[in-house]
């Protein structure tokens, strides 16, 4: 088991799932950034699970006597409304903590999809090679062409603006990295000897493309998983921004942003707490990510 | 290295007619009738319908259409747009200076501060300044560009009062371009305060659209450094007595400079989609704002040439990009 989850396993190590986590878990908690951004993440998800508790408010109620009102510490702040309110009177802590379920949410479709697709491509294109090969690659070329939000912009353009068609364009734009690296991993992995023994053996093509090869290139996918997670929520972000992604009053932190601009020169906590929450929650998963990179690949260790 | 071009033309080409084919489809899959949303409000008859339908085209069987739009191509034609009726390509020309003067701006200032950083950086691993900059970094990285382009504007332009809020210069100048640049033009013109002026309307712009390449390169550098470092030929020449600045500046530079540059050509698309973002806040009268608009007013054609001319941009860029790095290094000419 262990041989077939880090293609540079060594043989001496001790053999079992837990062992494998154990060393991963050695590496991992090497890079504190990497420890301090999945702690917060995994705060992060808890708040998403536990909002109804957690919210002092409901995302949408609107309380009309207290309209863009600041945060409790500045003069003219209630404390029944920590964060403030936006211009209709909805609390913005309450907004906030229901928007992290959407950013996750978010980041979870759109790597599950493009995860899932681009496994297969990738796998089927470093497999067969020949025209299936250069066929997909050339269309991914194209895909990888455009400038990703562009063509994200232009797919919900299409399909209509809101949060589900937002994250499939996000999930197709990010489609050629998953498949460039499958296919590099596929090919490097195709030439190991285990692999033609299976062969010689009698092993069928599927079997051996996921059960022989696929276990074998999940390290550079499991980082680039973690990667374009906080790309997807920058994105769907962006395209909120845009007026191209969740609709109002859906509390997603970009969605929220653009609702808020008006209000730039006069409140400012309406603009400035969606993006720190943007911005934090997107480190916390890049700092994981390096730490991830750092321990599943040792190659790049330290570089 | 003329295989090296060939074999990189065979991949482009094919590539180039895939990105024509996709801005054809794109627009025809858009939903709402060009035609009517052409006329407005006030509807119209039947016969004037189909005589636009006609006129645009649109009646036609799909793939005679991309055939056309295919020869329309080949004579330099990417349509007229619907809305202002001048030709695309014309109005993407106005634009796109503004566009590239950012762009440059941005790149500018992410080189001259994330080159440094990152060299520095290196040479002192582990000290605060190198957990400093990887920590900026890697903050400049995850940010979302369009909230950062506010808070710049809240407090420079809204506390302190310093910078504009939109546009390329103050309305109080005026002068016909020449190059396109603002910064350039207004110093053309010498009239008094107008560099100061597109100065000021560009600073905070330029600013949100390097951040991320700034961050990119500042990492890159330093990886690419630490890499170099280690090696051999960097350990003999300290052997050799070489002073650490001769080490680094001339040994150790000039390898690590090699990924660096590939970084900073790759970062086209990334300044394109930041285009769009950074446009759009500060009212920015360049490509990417101008995209942003035709969607909103579905203007078929607009949208139609301008993602076909970005693209081709960015593929010839990054193509520029793959010659010289493939003239710098012979290595990579010979790879698969």
């Amino acid at each position: 088991m262990s041989e077939t989850i880090i293609p540079t396993a060594r043989d001496d190590r001790p053999a079992g799932f837990q062992a494998v986590l154990r060393e991963f878990w050695a590496y991992f908690s090497e890079n504190r950034g990497a420890v301090a951004g999945l702690f917060f993440f995994i705060a992060i998800i808890l708040v998403a699970i536990f909002a109804d508790l957690i919210a002092p408010h409901g995302p949408n109620v609107q309380y009309r006597d207290a309209l863009l009102q600041p945060p409790f510490w500045q003069a003219g702040g209630d404390s029944r409304f920590l964060l403030g309110t936006d211009a209709t009177g909805r609390d913005m802590l309450s907004r906030l903590i229901y928007g992290s379920r959407y950013s996750l949410f978010i980041g979870c479709i759109v790597v599950s999809i493009s995860l899932v697709v681009g496994i297969i491509l990738g796998l089927v294109a470093g497999f067969f090679r020949g025209r299936v090969d250069t066929f997909i690659m050339r269309v991914m070329d194209v895909v990888i062409a455009f400038p990703s939000l562009l063509l994200a912009l232009v797919l919900v353009a299409i399909l209509g603006p809101s949060l589900i068609n937002a994250m499939i364009a996000i999930a197709i734009v990010q489609q050629p990295h998953y498949v460039r690296l499958t296919r590099a991993a596929v090919m490097t992995v195709m030439t190991k000897d285990y692999v033609t023994a299976a062969r010689v053996v009698g092993v069928r093509s599927p079997r051996l493309m996921f059960v022989t090869i696929l276990p074998n290139c999940m390290a550079p996918l499991i980082v680039q998983a973690a990667l374009s997670f906080s790309t997807a929520i920058l994105d769907a972000a962006a395209l909120g921004f845009l007026g191209m992604g969740a609709q109002p009053p859906t509390p997603e932190w970009g969605t929220m942003l653009a609702e808020a601009r008006e209000f730039i020169l006069r409140a400012w906590w309406v603009v400035t707490f969606p993006g720190v929450a943007i911005l934090t929650t997107v480190l916390a998963i890049n700092l994981m990510g390096d730490g991830l990179r750092d321990a599943l690949d040792p190659k790049l260790k330290r570089s | 290295m003329l295989l090296y071009l060939l074999k990189k033309l065979g991949v482009i080409i094919p590539t180039f007619f895939g990105v024509t084919l996709i801005a054809f489809i794109f627009i025809r899959l858009l939903p709402g009738d060009p035609v009517l949303l052409l006329a407005g409000e006030r509807g119209m008859s039947e016969e004037r319908h189909a005589e636009l339908m006609a006129q645009f085209g649109f009646d036609k069987p799909v793939i005679v259409q991309y055939g056309i739009y295919l020869k329309q191509l080949a004579s330099g034609d990417f349509g007229t747009s619907i809305i202002t009726k001048k030709p695309v390509f014309e109005e993407f020309a106005t634009l796109f200076p503004a566009t590239m003067e950012l762009s440059i701006c941005a790149i500018l200032l992410a080189v001259f501060f994330g080159l440094p950083a990152g060299m520095i950086a290196a040479t002192r691993r582990g000290s605060l300044f190198d957990h400093t900059v990887m920590t900026g970094a890697l903050t400049g990285y995850s940010m979302p560009i369009f909230w950062w382009g506010l808070l710049l504007i809240i407090f420079f332009s809204g506390i302190l009062g310093w910078t504009p809020v939109s546009g390329r210069i103050s309305l109080l100048y005026y002068f016909e371009p020449v190059t396109g640049f603002m910064l350039i033009d207004s110093l053309l013109s010498g009239q008094k305060g107008a560099f100061a002026s597109a100065f000021s309307h560009l600073i905070l712009p330029a600013i949100v659209l390097g951040t991320i390449p700034l961050a990119v390169i500042a990492r890159q550098t330093r990886s690419a450094m630490l890499e170099v470092l280690s090696e051999d030929y960097v350990r003999t020449a300290r052997a050799k007595g070489l002073s650490p600045k001769r080490v680094i500046g001339l040994h150790a530079l000039r390898n690590a400079l090699i990924p660096v540059i590939t970084v900073i050509g790759l970062q086209v698309g990334v300044l394109f989609a930041g285009a769009i973002l950074t446009e759009t806040i500060f009212s920015w009268p360049g490509i990417g704002k101008w995209m942003v608009d035709s969607i909103f007013r579905r203007d078929y054609s607009a949208v139609q040439g301008g993602l076909l001319l970005i693209a081709v941009i960015v593929m010839f860029v990054n193509l520029v990009v793959d010659l010289l790095y493939g003239l710098i290094n012979p290595q990579i000419r010979h790879r698969e």
